[in-house]
């Protein structure tokens, strides 16, 4: 979906073999169902009722699938540039973090005012907490998935120091119970909510936003277009002219600023309005910031087929916890059930990839490895359902 | 011992291959020639069993042959020596040779026979390669070496080469020569694939011409020369010395000073050049690969820093400047290796076309790309410069590779530069699109840039060039006129021998 229309049934596969994957996935949880001496039909409903079945639920899917479809158009972001970001937590604190400090000091400011500046406070935040991988990548060769997941750590260990300290809601002290969280932040930062009442606010039509401003970005605008071709080959980027480590960076400032926007969400959207931690960083998040990868995967990797992917994952989120309400099993199976979806999806992937190939070239023997050498490098990917292969990129 | 009979293969939008015969006898060498994009890899993929043919068949040695993968291929006998090579840079020589392969002690390697074996192989054939050396380390001489061990340990009888001499040194091309007869004396049949006509002419026991995907000839090669071959391939008559007006060189677009320049592996690999190169005039760089002249162009560009000296284009001095600098400042550049530097393979050839000048205001509304005006100015390239491709929005990695050179240098040329720095331009390209790719450095020439050629083809160098710099070791040995100078002057030029040396020497 470069310059062309893609075809009819490469879409079919690329789309339709990671949601066989979830269904497999699924079925597997049904076989664990069924040694648990649950009943697996029982379970598949409460789940899919969890997540759909009613006005409520749906409401809880989509809240759900918010932060994971910012955090997976900011993965989207980064892979189409080859960079990998696996530090959507610790970008979402600091998004949470910069946006729940602007509200707390200039908390007369009114609503017209406020609520852009904390979103934009959130994407500051994440962007900033992207950057600093970005930067060490591009100018000191220091292996992104490695400082990312570092800087996950540092968030957490700066967001609990904050909520137990400077943050830190006076009437915890004067309580004396001293729970990490603040003080109910001021009201002209609450997200409007979109129907009046109800809890669905205007956090969906953001992340929507969002997805849709990334595909104009990527394949409209030469900003856009340099991100895939260093992505694609940094070499002859370089050569053309393109400023490579800069376009790196800006991958991961942009893919951090995502998921900091994602997190001023979570803050100002939540039901309590206030930034709470129980000491991890899912306590926070959720584990968006990893699920968000997850739901980029399940949408090939494209921002606007993140869209229902998220919606689709954060619907298997909802209803596994609906699952362990009505069924009783232990939560240990939920969490069991969506690696398994991770495994298939990060699986499926490969096996995609050949199917498309083939398709692409109309036989079956292109797919003969070449047994007196290693694999010649792969250049077949379907135009607009990137893969990843985490395995097997040299640096890793 | 290899007969194919009425091979077609289609791809999306090409008919690779279109009802072709052709066959091999045991001891001999027989050359596939064609314009890029005729068929002739594709042809052989087949035989090798990385593609399918849609119709046709294949026999070997009288027996239909049904493969599918080259694993099968190799266990019948037939081996494939890739333009591209396929080792492992980190491996040595020996483990190159045994990967994939059972050992004969089961679990355990068998290394130390593999490089006995290695040893024996490299003396039978004139084939030396140190079994036990990092293939990382060899020049790509040797790597082909190895390729070539790798196919005859494994006890080919068939051999397939897909322009092996393309990125060789003449004097690796004669060694190659040497070794491939030795084959063929021993009853082996080759399959040989090259641009070159000397070198097929040399070579081949017989020749057949592919166009568009079909046989237009097979001729036993006495009595074929290179103006027939010429005409079988492209349908006319080929002018192997472009002509054109003489050059009226005027002012110094290119001005570098004492550059100096570290190479990766340490050491310095350009020591110390002053050049000019005046707008209107093209100035060949010869020298043997490997002198330093790829590290000049890569400064030139931006893409390296020197330790000393300066570079100016039009008066601005580039050092220092990053790539897009230099470009603005005038600069346009065609890398030596197209794949790996020059286009991005699964881009369309569209957005390849767009890779220099994405950010003009021409193909952009509202800061978005107007789509319209980038496809216009596309098709226009294809168009003038002949690129053979289904549709701009074929992804480029699926063009031949003369193709895929011609696409860079109409895209390089598309700004009409002030300096051009083009290296090997038509390397691995056809005669038909060689002639046309000169004629267009001339023409652009006359239009006043000022065109830096590198080239390890001194065919090239005698042909295109307005002077003639030598380069060895670092350093120019001088620079001579081609009308003037030999071929056998500027060789030893090359070798290092002084300017006035070589000039007194009799021709
Ligand atoms: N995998 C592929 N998918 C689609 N088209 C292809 C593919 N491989 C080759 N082609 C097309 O088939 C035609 C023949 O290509 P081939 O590589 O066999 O040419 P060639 O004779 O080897 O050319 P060259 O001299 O440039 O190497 C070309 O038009 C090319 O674009
Ligand atoms: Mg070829």
């Amino acid at each position: 979906m470069l310059f062309q229309r893609g075809v009819q049934g490469r879409r079919l596969l690329a789309y339709g073999v990671p949601m066989a994957a979830v269904l497999f996935a699924l079925i597997l949880g049904a076989i664990m169902l069924l040694i648990l001496d649950a009943s697996p039909l029982e379970g598949v409903k409460a789940m899919f009722e969890g997540a759909f079945g009613s006005s409520k639920a749906l409401t809880e899917t989509v809240l759900k699938a918010t932060p994971l479809l910012l955090v997976g158009v900011g993965i989207t972001i980064a892979f189409r540039a080859d960079v990998i970001n696996i530090g959507g937590e610790g970008q979402l604190v600091l998004g949470a973090l910069f946006s729940t400090f602007v509200a707390l000091n200039v908390p007369r400011l009114p609503a017209v005012l406020m609520i852009p500046l904390v979103l934009l406070a959130g994407f500051v935040g994440g962007a900033i907490w992207g950057a600093i991988p970005g930067v060490l990548k591009a100018y000191y060769d220091v292996n992104e998935i490695l400082s990312t997941i570092m800087l996950n750590v540092v968030a957490v260990q700066l967001m609990n120091f904050l909520l137990r300290g400077p943050f830190i809601d006076p009437g915890e002290i004067e309580r004396g119970t001293s729970i990490p969280q603040t003080e109910r932040l001021t009201e002209n930062a609450d997200l409007p909510l979109l129907f009046g009442s109800g809890r669905l606010h205007i956090g969906p039509v953001i992340a929507v936003i969002a997805a849709i401003a990334a595909y104009v970005l990527l394949w409209r605008t030469p900003l856009g277009y340099r991100l895939r071709a260093v992505g694609r080959n940094a070499d002859a980027a370089r050569y053309a002219g393109i400023p490579v480590k800069r376009t790196i960076v800006l991958a991961l400032t942009l893919s951090g600023a995502m998921a900091g926007l994602a997190g001023a969400i979570l803050v100002f959207g939540s039901e309590s309005h206030r930034m709470v931690t129980d000491g991890s960083t899912a306590g926070f998040t959720g584990n968006a910031g990893f699920n968000g990868i997850v739901a980029a995967l399940f949408g090939g990797l494209h921002p606007l087929w993140t869209i229902p992917a998220s919606f689709l994952f954060g619907g298997l989120l909802v209803g596994g916890n609906a699952l362990q309400r009505t069924v009783q099993v232990p939560s240990a199976l939920i969490l069991a059930l969506n690696g398994l979806v991770v495994i298939f999806l990060v699986s499926s992937d490969r096996f995609k990839r050949r199917l498309l190939d083939r398709k692409a070239t109309g036989t079956e023997s292109e797919l003969g490895d070449d047994p007196t050498g290693p694999d010649p490098p792969d250049p077949s990917h379907p135009e607009d359902s990137e893969s990843i292969n985490l395995v097997n990129r040299g640096e890793v | 011992m290899l007969e194919m009979r009425g091979i077609t293969k289609r791809f999306p939008g090409v008919i690779a291959c279109d009802d072709v015969s052709f066959e091999v006898y045991p001891g001999e060498v027989h050359t596939l020639l064609g314009e890029n994009g005729a068929g002739k890899s594709t042809l052989m993929k087949i035989v090798y069993g990385l593609y399918r043919a849609d119709e046709g068949e294949v026999f070997l040695n009288g027996e239909p042959l049904r493969i599918t993968s080259p694993n099968q291929a190799i266990s019948h006998g037939i081996g494939m020596i890739h333009q591209h090579f396929m080792l492992v840079p980190t491996l040595t020589v020996a483990e190159n040779v045994a990967l994939g392969l059972k050992s004969s002690r089961g679990a355990l390697t068998d290394l130390d026979s593999v490089s006995a074996r290695i040893v024996e192989l490299g003396e039978t054939y004139g084939l030396r390669v140190d079994p036990s050396t990092p293939v990382w380390q060899l020049s790509v001489g040797e790597q082909q070496r190895v390729e070539i061990i790798k196919a005859l340990y494994r006890d080919a009888k068939l051999l397939i080469l897909d322009e092996p001499t393309a990125v060789l040194t003449p004097q690796e091309v004669d060694q190659l020569f040497v070794t491939l007869r030795t084959l063929t004396a021993g009853g082996r049949g080759l399959i040989f694939i090259s641009h070159k006509l000397h070198e097929v002419l040399s070579l081949s026991t017989r020749i057949t011409v592919l166009r568009n995907g079909r046989v237009t000839g097979s001729i036993p090669v006495e009595g074929a020369t290179r103006d027939s071959l010429a005409q079988m391939m492209v349908g006319r008559a080929v002018k192997f010395a472009p002509d054109g007006a003489d050059a009226k060189p005027t002012d110094v677009a290119l001005e570098i000073r004492g550059l100096r320049v570290l190479r990766d592996r340490g050491g310095e690999g350009v020591c110390g050049v002053d050049l000019d190169v005046r707008a209107g005039e093209i100035m060949g760089v010869a020298g043997v690969s490997g002198n330093g002249q790829m590290l000049l162009a890569e400064t030139i560009a931006g893409l390296r820093t020197p330790t000393a000296g300066s570079i100016k284009i039009v008066g601005t001095e580039v050092v220092g400047m990053p790539p897009k600098g230099v470009r603005d400042a005038g600069l346009a550049y065609v890398p030596e290796e197209r794949m790996k530097d020059g286009a991005i393979g699964d881009f369309t050839v569209s957005e390849n076309i767009l890779l220099i000048d994405h950010n003009d205001p021409r193909y952009l509304k509202h800061g978005m790309f107007d789509f319209e005006a980038i496809r216009k100015h596309a098709q226009r390239l294809v168009d003038e410069y002949t690129v053979k491709t289904p549709t701009l929005d074929t992804p480029v990695r699926n063009l031949s590779g003369g193709n895929i050179q011609k696409m860079i240098i109409a895209r390089e040329l598309s700004g009409t530069p002030e300096v051009l720095v083009v290296a090997q331009p038509t390397r691995g390209v056809d005669i038909g699109a060689a002639e046309y790719i000169h004629t267009r450095l001339i023409g652009q020439r006359d239009q006043a840039t000022a065109i830096l050629m590198i080239s390890e083809d001194l065919d090239e160098i005698f042909g295109v060039s307005d002077r003639v710099a030598v380069m060895y070791e670092g350093q120019i040995m001088g620079i001579v006129d081609p009308n003037t100078a030999t071929r056998e002057q500027v060789g030893l030029m090359m070798a290092g021998v002084a300017q006035d040396e070589a000039l007194s020497q009799p021709t």
